[in-house]
Protein backbone atom coordinates (compact mmCIF):
# COMPACT_ATOMS: atom_id res chain seq x y z
CA UNK A 1 0.00 0.00 0.00
CA UNK A 2 1.33 3.44 -0.89
CA UNK A 3 2.29 5.76 1.95
CA UNK A 4 4.51 8.71 2.81
CA UNK A 5 7.04 8.57 5.65
CA UNK A 6 6.82 12.27 6.63
CA UNK A 7 9.44 12.19 9.40
CA UNK A 8 12.49 9.93 9.38
CA UNK A 9 16.13 10.60 10.23
CA UNK A 10 17.62 8.55 7.46
CA UNK A 11 21.19 9.75 8.04
CA UNK A 12 21.15 7.41 11.03
CA UNK A 13 19.70 4.42 9.17
CA UNK A 14 21.18 1.74 6.96
CA UNK A 15 20.59 1.37 3.25
CA UNK A 16 18.64 -1.80 4.12
CA UNK A 17 16.09 0.47 5.80
CA UNK A 18 15.65 2.44 2.56
CA UNK A 19 15.06 -0.87 0.82
CA UNK A 20 12.53 -2.00 3.43
CA UNK A 21 10.64 1.30 3.21
CA UNK A 22 10.44 1.06 -0.57
CA UNK A 23 9.30 -2.55 -0.48
CA UNK A 24 6.58 -1.67 2.04
CA UNK A 25 5.11 0.95 -0.33
CA UNK A 26 6.79 4.15 0.81
CA UNK A 27 6.81 6.73 -2.00
CA UNK A 28 8.67 9.54 -0.28
CA UNK A 29 10.62 10.07 2.89
CA UNK A 30 10.97 13.47 4.58
CA UNK A 31 13.89 14.19 6.88
CA UNK A 32 13.93 17.10 9.34
CA UNK A 33 17.21 18.43 10.70
CA UNK A 34 17.69 17.24 14.28
CA UNK A 35 20.09 16.49 17.11
CA UNK A 36 22.61 13.87 16.01
CA UNK A 37 22.98 12.26 19.43
CA UNK A 38 25.88 14.55 20.29
CA UNK A 39 26.42 18.30 20.28
CA UNK A 40 28.30 19.45 17.19
CA UNK A 41 31.39 21.50 17.90
CA UNK A 42 31.37 23.85 14.93
CA UNK A 43 29.19 25.58 12.40
CA UNK A 44 30.98 23.65 9.67
CA UNK A 45 29.72 20.45 11.32
CA UNK A 46 26.19 21.70 10.65
CA UNK A 47 27.07 22.68 7.10
CA UNK A 48 28.26 19.13 6.44
CA UNK A 49 25.05 17.78 7.97
CA UNK A 50 22.87 20.07 5.84
CA UNK A 51 24.81 18.96 2.76
CA UNK A 52 24.13 15.35 3.73
CA UNK A 53 20.39 16.13 4.01
CA UNK A 54 20.21 17.93 0.69
CA UNK A 55 22.74 16.15 -1.53
CA UNK A 56 23.62 12.68 -0.29
CA UNK A 57 20.41 11.28 1.21
CA UNK A 58 18.31 12.01 -1.90
CA UNK A 59 20.74 9.87 -3.88
CA UNK A 60 20.43 6.99 -1.41
CA UNK A 61 16.64 7.16 -1.65
CA UNK A 62 16.70 7.38 -5.42
CA UNK A 63 18.33 3.96 -5.64
CA UNK A 64 15.05 2.56 -4.34
CA UNK A 65 12.80 4.78 -6.47
CA UNK A 66 11.83 6.96 -3.54
CA UNK A 67 11.83 10.72 -3.26
CA UNK A 68 13.78 12.24 -0.37
CA UNK A 69 12.88 15.66 1.06
CA UNK A 70 14.41 17.51 3.97
CA UNK A 71 13.84 20.35 6.42
CA UNK A 72 16.55 22.72 7.65
CA UNK A 73 17.08 24.35 11.06
CA UNK A 74 19.03 24.15 14.28
CA UNK A 75 17.31 21.74 16.64
CA UNK A 76 16.12 22.78 20.09
CA UNK A 77 18.67 20.69 21.96
CA UNK A 78 21.57 22.60 20.44
CA UNK A 79 19.82 25.96 20.81
CA UNK A 80 20.85 26.51 24.43
CA UNK A 81 24.00 28.29 23.26
CA UNK A 82 22.27 31.23 21.61
CA UNK A 83 25.38 32.67 19.96
CA UNK A 84 26.29 29.36 18.37
CA UNK A 85 22.69 28.75 17.33
CA UNK A 86 22.57 32.08 15.53
CA UNK A 87 25.74 31.25 13.60
CA UNK A 88 24.09 28.01 12.43
CA UNK A 89 20.86 29.86 11.60
CA UNK A 90 22.84 32.09 9.26
CA UNK A 91 23.24 29.02 7.03
CA UNK A 92 19.51 28.39 6.73
CA UNK A 93 18.61 30.76 3.86
CA UNK A 94 21.26 29.21 1.62
CA UNK A 95 19.87 25.72 2.20
CA UNK A 96 16.24 26.76 1.81
CA UNK A 97 17.16 27.23 -1.87
CA UNK A 98 17.98 23.52 -2.29
CA UNK A 99 15.61 21.57 -4.49
CA UNK A 100 14.55 19.01 -1.84
CA UNK A 101 14.08 21.38 1.12
CA UNK A 102 10.45 21.75 2.19
CA UNK A 103 10.79 24.32 4.92
CA UNK A 104 12.14 25.16 8.37
CA UNK A 105 12.19 22.25 10.83
CA UNK A 106 12.16 20.53 13.10
CA UNK A 107 12.32 23.62 15.26
CA UNK A 108 10.75 23.53 18.70
CA UNK A 109 11.54 23.06 22.35
CA UNK A 110 13.43 20.37 24.23
CA UNK A 111 13.57 21.40 27.90
CA UNK A 112 11.39 24.51 27.57
CA UNK A 113 14.21 26.89 28.46
CA UNK A 114 14.36 30.65 27.90
CA UNK A 115 17.10 30.25 25.28
CA UNK A 116 15.23 27.52 23.42
CA UNK A 117 12.21 29.83 23.30
CA UNK A 118 14.35 32.65 21.93
CA UNK A 119 15.81 30.53 19.12
CA UNK A 120 12.42 29.02 18.32
CA UNK A 121 10.96 32.49 17.83
CA UNK A 122 13.88 33.57 15.66
CA UNK A 123 13.51 30.52 13.43
CA UNK A 124 9.79 31.17 13.09
CA UNK A 125 10.76 34.64 11.88
CA UNK A 126 13.03 33.11 9.25
CA UNK A 127 10.24 30.80 8.09
CA UNK A 128 7.79 33.69 7.81
CA UNK A 129 10.32 35.92 6.06
CA UNK A 130 11.06 33.27 3.43
CA UNK A 131 7.45 32.03 3.23
CA UNK A 132 8.35 28.51 4.34
CA UNK A 133 6.38 25.62 5.80
CA UNK A 134 7.20 24.94 9.46
CA UNK A 135 7.71 21.57 11.16
CA UNK A 136 7.68 21.72 14.97
CA UNK A 137 9.20 19.25 17.43
CA UNK A 138 7.45 19.09 20.79
CA UNK A 139 9.45 18.04 23.87
CA UNK A 140 9.74 14.57 25.31
CA UNK A 141 7.75 12.91 28.08
CA UNK A 142 7.10 15.13 31.11
CA UNK A 143 8.11 18.26 29.21
CA UNK A 144 5.71 17.76 26.29
CA UNK A 145 2.52 19.30 27.68
CA UNK A 146 4.14 22.52 28.84
CA UNK A 147 6.28 22.79 25.70
CA UNK A 148 3.32 22.29 23.41
CA UNK A 149 1.39 25.03 25.19
CA UNK A 150 4.36 27.42 24.96
CA UNK A 151 4.79 26.65 21.26
CA UNK A 152 1.10 27.14 20.49
CA UNK A 153 1.08 30.46 22.35
CA UNK A 154 4.10 31.74 20.40
CA UNK A 155 2.75 30.64 17.03
CA UNK A 156 -0.70 32.09 17.70
CA UNK A 157 0.76 35.40 18.80
CA UNK A 158 2.67 35.77 15.51
CA UNK A 159 0.51 37.49 12.90
CA UNK A 160 2.61 36.10 10.04
CA UNK A 161 2.09 32.44 10.95
CA UNK A 162 -0.64 30.60 9.06
CA UNK A 163 -1.66 27.52 11.07
CA UNK A 164 -2.44 25.46 7.98
CA UNK A 165 1.24 25.76 7.00
CA UNK A 166 2.55 24.48 10.35
CA UNK A 167 2.73 20.87 11.52
CA UNK A 168 3.20 20.27 15.24
CA UNK A 169 4.76 16.86 15.70
CA UNK A 170 4.89 14.15 18.37
CA UNK A 171 1.40 14.85 19.74
CA UNK A 172 -0.03 12.43 22.27
CA UNK A 173 -3.42 12.10 23.93
CA UNK A 174 -2.83 15.09 26.22
CA UNK A 175 -1.74 17.46 23.42
CA UNK A 176 -3.50 16.40 20.22
CA UNK A 177 -6.76 18.23 20.88
CA UNK A 178 -5.18 21.62 21.57
CA UNK A 179 -3.15 21.39 18.35
CA UNK A 180 -5.99 20.48 15.99
CA UNK A 181 -8.47 22.82 17.71
CA UNK A 182 -6.03 25.70 17.06
CA UNK A 183 -6.06 24.91 13.32
CA UNK A 184 -2.56 23.44 13.07
CA UNK A 185 -1.60 20.09 11.60
CA UNK A 186 -0.72 17.35 14.08
CA UNK A 187 1.85 14.59 13.72
CA UNK A 188 1.65 11.34 15.68
CA UNK A 189 4.99 9.62 16.16
CA UNK A 190 5.08 5.86 16.41
CA UNK A 191 7.81 4.87 18.83
CA UNK A 192 8.11 1.51 20.54
CA UNK A 193 8.53 3.09 23.99
CA UNK A 194 8.56 6.82 24.50
CA UNK A 195 5.89 8.27 22.24
CA UNK A 196 2.94 6.39 20.77
CA UNK A 197 2.10 2.81 19.79
CA UNK A 198 0.06 1.99 16.66
CA UNK A 199 -3.09 1.16 18.72
CA UNK A 200 -2.89 4.53 20.53
CA UNK A 201 -2.26 6.33 17.25
CA UNK A 202 -5.35 4.77 15.73
CA UNK A 203 -7.35 5.72 18.84
CA UNK A 204 -6.40 9.35 18.13
CA UNK A 205 -7.23 9.00 14.43
CA UNK A 206 -10.66 7.67 15.37
CA UNK A 207 -11.24 10.77 17.48
CA UNK A 208 -9.52 13.48 15.42
CA UNK A 209 -8.91 11.94 11.98
CA UNK A 210 -11.92 13.68 10.47
CA UNK A 211 -10.02 16.97 10.63
CA UNK A 212 -7.76 15.73 7.79
CA UNK A 213 -4.95 17.69 9.45
CA UNK A 214 -3.19 14.74 10.99
CA UNK A 215 -0.50 12.30 9.94
CA UNK A 216 1.60 9.51 11.41
CA UNK A 217 5.34 9.04 11.19
CA UNK A 218 8.05 6.76 12.54
CA UNK A 219 10.61 9.50 13.30
CA UNK A 220 13.10 6.65 13.13
CA UNK A 221 16.57 7.71 14.22
CA UNK A 222 19.59 6.41 16.09
CA UNK A 223 17.52 5.52 19.18
CA UNK A 224 14.93 2.85 19.93
CA UNK A 225 12.73 3.41 16.89
CA UNK A 226 11.25 1.51 13.98
CA UNK A 227 11.33 2.52 10.30
CA UNK A 228 8.56 -0.04 9.70
CA UNK A 229 6.25 1.62 12.22
CA UNK A 230 3.88 3.03 9.59
CA UNK A 231 3.17 -0.32 7.91
CA UNK A 232 2.41 -1.64 11.43
CA UNK A 233 -0.03 1.23 11.98
CA UNK A 234 -1.64 0.42 8.63
CA UNK A 235 -2.16 -3.13 9.91
CA UNK A 236 -3.76 -1.75 13.07
CA UNK A 237 -6.09 0.42 10.94
CA UNK A 238 -7.13 -2.68 9.01
CA UNK A 239 -7.82 -4.56 12.27
CA UNK A 240 -10.14 -1.72 13.33
CA UNK A 241 -12.10 -1.98 10.09
CA UNK A 242 -10.84 1.04 8.15
CA UNK A 243 -11.12 0.48 4.40
CA UNK A 244 -8.40 1.12 1.82
CA UNK A 245 -9.73 4.60 0.99
CA UNK A 246 -9.66 5.73 4.62
CA UNK A 247 -6.20 4.29 5.20
CA UNK A 248 -4.91 5.96 2.03
CA UNK A 249 -6.23 9.27 3.32
CA UNK A 250 -4.34 8.94 6.61
CA UNK A 251 -1.01 7.65 5.32
CA UNK A 252 -0.76 9.17 1.84
CA UNK A 253 -3.26 11.88 0.98
CA UNK A 254 -3.02 13.84 4.23
CA UNK A 255 0.79 14.12 4.14
CA UNK A 256 0.66 15.03 0.45
CA UNK A 257 -1.91 17.77 1.09
CA UNK A 258 0.28 19.38 3.72
CA UNK A 259 3.61 18.92 1.96
CA UNK A 260 2.54 20.07 -1.48
CA UNK A 261 1.93 23.51 -0.04
CA UNK A 262 5.65 23.67 -0.82
CA UNK A 263 5.93 23.71 -4.63
CA UNK A 264 9.08 21.60 -4.44
CA UNK A 265 7.07 18.61 -3.24
CA UNK A 266 6.50 17.17 -6.70
CA UNK A 267 5.57 13.57 -5.98
CA UNK A 268 4.20 12.09 -9.19
CA UNK A 269 1.34 10.36 -7.38
CA UNK A 270 0.14 13.73 -6.07
CA UNK A 271 -2.28 13.76 -8.97
CA UNK A 272 -4.06 10.84 -7.37
CA UNK A 273 -5.01 12.85 -4.27
CA UNK B 1 -4.56 -10.96 26.07
CA UNK B 2 -2.38 -7.95 25.20
CA UNK B 3 -3.82 -5.81 28.00
CA UNK B 4 -3.67 -8.74 30.44
CA UNK B 5 -0.01 -9.25 29.62
CA UNK B 6 0.78 -5.55 30.09
CA UNK B 7 -1.11 -5.45 33.39
CA UNK B 8 0.90 -8.41 34.71
CA UNK B 9 4.10 -6.66 33.55
CA UNK B 10 3.09 -3.63 35.62
CA UNK B 11 2.32 -5.81 38.63
CA UNK B 12 5.69 -7.53 38.33
CA UNK B 13 7.41 -4.15 37.95
CA UNK B 14 5.82 -2.92 41.20
CA UNK B 15 6.90 -6.10 43.00
CA UNK B 16 10.43 -5.60 41.66
CA UNK B 17 10.62 -1.99 42.87
CA UNK B 18 9.36 -3.05 46.28
CA UNK B 19 11.91 -5.88 46.55
CA UNK B 20 14.70 -3.49 45.64
CA UNK B 21 13.59 -1.00 48.30
CA UNK B 22 13.28 1.87 45.81
CA UNK B 23 9.65 2.84 46.40
CA UNK B 24 10.73 6.32 47.55
CA UNK B 25 12.13 7.16 44.10
CA UNK B 26 10.22 10.21 42.80
CA UNK B 27 9.53 8.46 39.51
CA UNK B 28 7.87 5.58 41.32
CA UNK B 29 5.86 7.97 43.46
CA UNK B 30 4.67 9.70 40.27
CA UNK B 31 3.89 6.30 38.82
CA UNK B 32 1.63 5.53 41.81
CA UNK B 33 -0.11 8.89 41.33
CA UNK B 34 -0.55 8.19 37.64
CA UNK B 35 -2.36 4.94 38.44
CA UNK B 36 -5.14 7.14 39.82
CA UNK B 37 -5.62 8.43 36.28
CA UNK B 38 -7.14 5.06 35.46
CA UNK B 39 -10.22 6.11 37.43
CA UNK B 40 -10.97 8.98 35.04
CA UNK B 41 -12.89 8.90 31.76
CA UNK B 42 -10.00 10.02 29.49
CA UNK B 43 -7.47 7.66 31.02
CA UNK B 44 -4.55 7.99 28.60
CA UNK B 45 -4.77 11.78 28.70
CA UNK B 46 -5.07 11.76 32.51
CA UNK B 47 -2.06 9.48 33.00
CA UNK B 48 0.10 11.54 30.64
CA UNK B 49 -0.95 14.75 32.37
CA UNK B 50 -0.09 13.43 35.83
CA UNK B 51 3.48 12.74 34.69
CA UNK B 52 3.75 16.24 33.17
CA UNK B 53 5.31 19.51 34.24
CA UNK B 54 2.26 21.70 34.86
CA UNK B 55 4.18 24.95 35.37
CA UNK B 56 3.76 27.64 32.72
CA UNK B 57 6.93 29.73 32.52
CA UNK B 58 10.04 28.70 30.56
CA UNK B 59 12.91 27.45 32.72
CA UNK B 60 15.94 29.72 33.01
CA UNK B 61 18.36 27.01 31.84
CA UNK B 62 17.79 23.67 30.12
CA UNK B 63 18.26 20.89 32.65
CA UNK B 64 21.04 18.49 31.69
CA UNK B 65 20.36 14.95 30.54
CA UNK B 66 17.32 13.35 28.96
CA UNK B 67 13.75 13.60 30.26
CA UNK B 68 13.06 10.98 32.93
CA UNK B 69 9.37 10.43 32.22
CA UNK B 70 8.12 12.02 35.44
CA UNK B 71 8.28 15.65 36.38
CA UNK B 72 10.24 16.54 39.51
CA UNK B 73 9.66 19.89 41.15
CA UNK B 74 13.00 21.53 41.84
CA UNK B 75 13.56 22.37 45.52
Amino acid sequence: MRYIEPHAHMVTRTTNDYQSLAMAGCKAVCEPAFWAGFDRSSVSGFRDYFMQLTEYEPRRAEKFFMKHYSWICINAKEAEDVGFAREVMALIPEFLEKSNVLGVGEIGLNKNSVNEVKIFQEQVEIAVKYDQLILVHTPHLEDKLKGTKLILDMLQEHSGVRPERVLIDHVEEHTVRMVVDAGFWAGITLYPESKCTPPRAVDMLEQYGSTDRIWMNSACDWGVSDPMALPKAIMELRKRGFDDAAIDRFVYQNPVRFLRQCPKFDLIDSDAV
Amino acid sequence: MDARSKLIDIAAFMDRVQRSGETDDYRYQMFLQALQGLDSTNRAEAVLSIFSDMTAAPTQVATPGPASGAWKEEA
